[in-house]
């Protein structure tokens, strides 16, 4: 017999790709090994401070992710593990791992710290950016998963010396073991996924400078532990030299990226432009004093979602000032300390200015480890060692059964490194769909301990969140408040409270004192509920057992000034959560069967990529189409920037979809309605040119739907037959190859329809399009002049290459300022571009043949659909994510899922990895054998029922209806829980599950007591 | 970001929850002010909760106003989840707001009372 494939899958690096990366195949039905060279997983993202463009607070978005990865039954965390070989193939790999001594037993330790507070030795703290000092017994940071200590071989006293063992001595776990030795692990495993990420690049290398030399020029990710609450300085905005808050700060930029003369890093990294304007904008709001910050630019890039907008509102709001000049030194300044800049200024004079501090936006480099790994897996490395992929495969390696995400496999953001640690993970369990469920395991919550009848027992949990809340609010204070209210058995304090081991206190506590109620007071519910929710579970009460407090958000964060009022804040807040708590009552749930079917918006490539993945996975897809044919925008692109034919991959891909048994294509077919909810929907759909009525039943949808491309009203686009936008000269130069070639000159406006006051952001493709096409000319025709007038050029990641190429051949690419635009007549007949030129500083008149605009893309017609689906939208019309960083193609309503240009402007690469990843969100919900509805619900009391109909006509999903017995009845599959009906209700016969009346009134009553 | 401090949020699934008796007892018990922050109009959530809410709310101004204690101590506000910043300021011009009005009649009740129980004097409330 043959052997079949295994249903578990390596995930190589813990930081959030390959967190994700593990959720989303944990969901789907493999067991992950989770692979982390470090101590915990978490990887760069745990070491910021904020993320751009929302400035949420990196660890407090991050940390339910960490947790979730650490509780999951089917994630085995490797950590201090780095793989050595791999062997077999595709369904059947045996994966040779190392993995390094803790020294510290994980099932003994309990993290209480003795040790590291014990340790004689210290050495510098790599989390903090060499910027502090930790001890050689460690933990890499508060909320590190998993929460364990170890001790740093390299620099301990007793390695070194023999000496020593403090920490054994003191350890109260006895958990301390110096003879662990290196061990060797085998693992089977049917795929690979790499996702190591990178390391920051190393401006000491080459040191131009003079970052070795002057301690107040820092990189970005030291500036990220300096802004941060648990970096070196707690947060105060400092200078390392002499720990004083500096007035003027300066970005640099580029540093290690665009550069070729130095280590050979010609390709943008992508996320410095975005994150300089984040950093100059959070130091601003940190600092208690005035101060200046300034960004040093060649290309302002910030051609994310929302980006440019969030630039804009940095310069004109926050006024961060952007300068337009390649810095090449740093000097000492006129003051100690302080640091020297020459720069060329807007009219062309050269000034020198000083600066308190100077951070270099160092670029995203691959460590030496990665390219080690890809040697020793036998996987393609490009020419800067970045994982070699197919333009149409971005997941997929030159090995079978081996995929990367993230910055291994070229420079990218966070929300896109999740985006594409989903895409491998639907990879990988596309190639491994019979394996599914073989060797994963259930999670089993013990029976339900039955508190009806009890008196309440409460316990409460007030957290620090390190320094977030504990800097402003005295929280022994509120703690010891919390333990005299009314009902209150426990009241206690956490450093962070949703790290793991606080999930085991809170746990043991309900055990010890017999909780019937349990409080957390920390941040949002929106993040962390779930999460509390599912610990209480743990312990065997009912989820809905449970009350929070935001005392961060609502408290410390908004009135930091006033720590006094900030702390009588919290208890009231508090006081409030507890008297709710005693209100509180047990809800059930019922399980409901999952539909294993997606529908697909869309049938563009991101929808018919999604649906053969679908496919692939088990799953029954129908796909719809309104136009009469599949293909979507990506019919008018012949290729792409690196050459690849873009026709004959959707001829491919249509082919595909249409000979798949599983996949039904609906063509010229239009949503008509939808309802249901996740698992369980119900779409009505108006078919073909009759429009005859057809039902589909589905688990889960997926929205597809593209954009558009913006039709230029200016630059006499329309009125003279010579401009034309950059998707007709493709035309042209595929089809009338001699007409084009006969051109001299040629001029390109870039940024028509974005970056402007109706389309503030960037429509991210246009910048390669141009160069796109302008090779193609110069390749027609050496001889003919190419004037690309510009704002940014943005050829982000290895688009760089093509943009150099195309300046080393001759286009002449020349900057305009936003507001004063080329100004385009016709003279004669003959098109006349004017404009100033920023670099002669003179106004320069050219008379082109041809002028190309580069008009940006715009969302479709998108309100209607949204409005059916209830799915919200961004300002200009793009369909809004669930969370920009950490659920990119998720929406706000469970079970719809986006991808493609319907989510925002992007290439054909990115679209494919977005549509696997909806794909793999999508699967991860249908892997599911039912779904549990119920909880937060509405019930109508038969004997107060008047049938007065109020709430049938209330009801936005029309779910209550007069039954049999005369009287409103609510389907609680079919309850959105909003509770507009229980308000309405004259004869106060409805009650909202969890929000009643009498709990809302106890919060109220709560509150007024202390008046 | 900053805001008040005299500020206590109550959590609801949509304002549509919100009754005129949740209002009215936090007037009863106290509050100086009340106000009920949704959804932008026609973003609803649940498609018209906060239109709902916002006819409640101005039944219950009414209400306030007939009972002296003015209808203008309770607000109706529509933010975008995303708009911190105009939480913010809706939440100072709120705070300014009432401050100018001063206390409700009904703390300036309750207090005396206590007060005179405080003082020895029985005092018999409904």
């Amino acid at each position: 017999m043959e052997k079949g494939k295994t249903g578990a899958v390596v995930v190589v690096g813990g930081g959030i790709g390959g967190i994700q990366a593990s959720l989303d195949l944990a969901d789907s039905g493999f067991y992950v090994y989770l692979v982390e060279k470090d101590s915990s997983i978490g990887g760069k993202m745990s070491q910021l401070d904020k993320t751009f463009p929302t400035n949420d607070c990196s660890m407090c978005i991050m940390s339910p992710k960490l947790v979730e990865c650490g509780k999951n039954l089917n994630i085995e965390i490797l950590t201090l593990s780095e793989i050595k070989a791999v062997t077999g193939e595709e369904g059947n790999f045996q994966v040779l791992l190392k993995q390094k001594p803790r020294y510290i037993d994980l099932n003994k330790c309990i993290a209480c710290g003795t040790c590291t507070e014990k340790c004689p030795r210290k050495v510098p703290d790599d989390y903090n950016a060499g910027l502090t000092m930790r001890k050689s017994a460690y933990i890499r940071y508060p909320q590190a998963v998993p929460l364990k200590y170890l001790i740093d071989p390299e620099r301990c006293l007793y390695f070194e010396s023999g000496k020593c063992r403090v920490c054994e001595r003191f350890c109260p776990a006895d958990a301390v073991d110096f003879t662990q030795k290196e061990k060797e692990i085998t693992l089977q495993a049917g795929a690979i996924v790499l996702a190591t990420g990178f390391k920051p690049y190393d401006p000491g290398a080459n040191d131009t400078y003079n970052y070795k030399k002057f301690p107040n020029v820092v990189t970005s990710l030291e500036f990220e532990r300096i802004l941060s609450a648990t970096g070196p300085y707690q947060g105060s905005l400092l200078r390392p030299s002499d720990r004083k808050k500096p007035r003027k700060i300066a970005w640099v930029q580029c540093v290690g990226s665009r550069n070729v003369h130095f280590g050979d890093r010609g390709y943008c990294s992508g996320v410095c432009c975005t994150y300089a304007v984040k950093q100059s904008m959070v130091a601003k709001e940190h600092s208690d004093i005035e101060l200046d910050t300034a960004v040093f630019y060649i290309d302002i890039r910030t051609y994310g979602k929302d980006f440019e907008k969030f630039y804009n509102r940095s310069r004109d709001e926050m006024h961060v000032r952007y300068i337009k000049s390649r810095v090449s030194t740093i000097l000492p300044g006129d003051q100690e300390g302080d640091l020297k800049i020459r720069y060329v200024d807007e009219n062309g004079r050269v000034v020198h200015e000083d600066f308190n501090m100077v951070v270099l936006s160092v670029g995203l480099d691959i460590p030496e480890e990665s390219v080690e790994l890809a040697k020793n897996l036998g996987v393609d490395l490009n020419h800067y060692n970045f994982v070699e992929t197919g333009y149409f495969n971005p997941v997929e390696t030159s090995r079978p059964g081996v995929f990367v995400c993230g910055v291994f496999q070229g420079p990218k953001d966070i929300p896109e490194t999740v985006t594409q640690a989903s895409a491998a993970a639907a990879g990988a369990a596309s190639i491994l769909s019979e394996a599914k469920f073989t060797l994963t395991k259930e999670k089993e919550y013990p029976q339900e301990i039955d508190v009806v009848g009890q008196e309440p027992r409460i316990g409460v949990f007030i957290c620090h969140c390190g320094t977030n809340i504990a800097g402003v609010v005295n929280v022994p204070d509120v703690t010891t408040y919390a333990s005299e209210l009314p009902n209150v058995v426990i009241a206690e304090e956490n450093l962070f409270t949703c790290s793991q081991d606080t999930q085991v206190r809170i746990k043991e506590r309900i055990k010890e004192h017999h909780l019937n109620r349990v409080v957390v007071a920390s941040c949002s519910t929106r993040t962390h509920e779930s999460l509390f929710q599912d610990t209480v579970r743990e312990a065997g009460l009912n989820p809905y057992l449970f009350s929070m407090a935001n005392i961060r958000d609502q408290d410390s964060w908004v009135h930091q000034h006033d720590k006094e009022g900030a702390t009588e804040k919290a208890k009231d807040l508090v006081r409030m959560a507890v008297a709710r708590a005693a209100t509180l009552r047990p809800l059930s749930r019922q399980r409901l069967p999952v539909i294993k079917r997606v529908l697909i918006l869309g049938g563009g490539v991101a929808g018919m990529t999604a649906a053969l993945n679908i496919s692939r996975q088990g799953y029954e897809v129908v796909l719809v189409e309104a136009e009469k044919e599949l293909g979507g925008m990506a019919r008018k692109i012949h290729r792409t920037l690196s050459g690849d034919d873009v026709q004959a991959y959707i001829d491919d891909l249509i082919e595909k979809v249409t000979h798949d048994d599983k996949i039904q294509v609906l063509k010229e077919a239009l949503l008509a309605d939808f309802s249901g909810s996740k698992g369980n929907f119900k779409t009505m759909l108006n078919v073909g040119p009759a429009m005859y009525h057809r039902e589909v039943t589905h688990g889960a949808l997926i929205v597809a739907t593209g954009a558009k491309e913006y039709v230029p009203t200016e630059y006499l686009y329309g009125q003279n037959e010579s401009v034309k936008t950059q998707v007709e000269l493709e035309d042209i130069l595929l089809k009338e190859r001699e007409v084009a070639k006969r051109w001299q000159n040629i001029v390109m406006i870039q940024c028509v329809g974005s970056r402007n006051a109706e389309n503030p952001n960037c429509s991210r493709v246009c910048c390669q399009q141009a160069i796109k096409n302008a090779l193609a000319l110069k390749e027609l025709n050496p001889e003919n002049n190419i004037y690309i007038l510009y704002r940014d050029i943005r050829t982000y990641g290895f688009a760089e290459d093509y943009y150099r190429k195309a300046r080393e051949l001759g286009v002449h690419f020349m900057r305009f300022k936003e507001h004063e635009e080329p100004k385009v007549e016709q003279v004669d007949g003959r098109i006349q571009v004017s404009f100033r030129d920023l670099t002669l500083m003179r106004d320069v008149t050219i008379l082109p043949e041809q002028l190309i605009l580069s008009a940006g893309m715009v969302a479709g017609e998108t309100q209607e659909l949204a409005g059916i689906l209830k799915a919200p939208l961004t300002k200009d019309r793009f369909f809004l994510e669930a969370h920009v960083k950490l659920r990119p193609v998720d929406t706000q309503s469970d079970g719809i899922f986006i991808c493609g240009t319907a989510h925002s402007p992007k290439r054909i690469d990115e679209t494919i990895s977005q549509a696997m990843a909806a794909s793999s969100r999508a699967c991860g919900l249908l892997a599911k054998n039912y779904i549990e509805v119920g909880g937060i619900v509405a019930r109508v009391d038969p004997e107060l029922c008047a049938a007065c109909l109020i709430c049938v006509r209330a009801c936005p999903y029309e779910v209550p209806f007069i039954n049999a017995d005369g009287v409103s009845e609510i389907d609680i599959s079919k309850c959105h829980g909003c509770g507009i009906c229980a308000a309405e209700c004259p004869a106060k016969a409805i009650t909202l599950y969890h929000f009643e009346d009498a709990q809302i009134l106890a919060q109220v009553d709560g509150l007024m007591e202390a008046v | 970001m900053s805001y008040p401090d005299s500020i206590r949020v109550i959590q609801v699934p949509c304002t549509g929850r919100v009754d005129v008796i949740h209002l009215m007892e936090a007037f009863q018990k106290g509050a100086d002010g009340v106000y009920v922050v949704g959804c932008l109009e026609g973003e609803c959530h649940y498609y018209t909760g906060n239109l709902r809410a916002k006819k409640r709310v101005q039944y219950t101004k009414k209400i306030l106003d007939e009972i002296g204690i003015g209808g203008e101590r309770l607000e109706m506000y529509n933010i975008a989840a995303s708009d911190g910043p105009r939480f913010s300021q809706v939440a100072k011009e709120m705070d300014e707001k009432i401050r100018a009005l001063g206390p409700s009649p009904i703390r300036t009740a309750l207090q005396k009372i206590h007060a005179a129980r405080q003082a020895g004097v029985n005092v018999e409330t409904s």
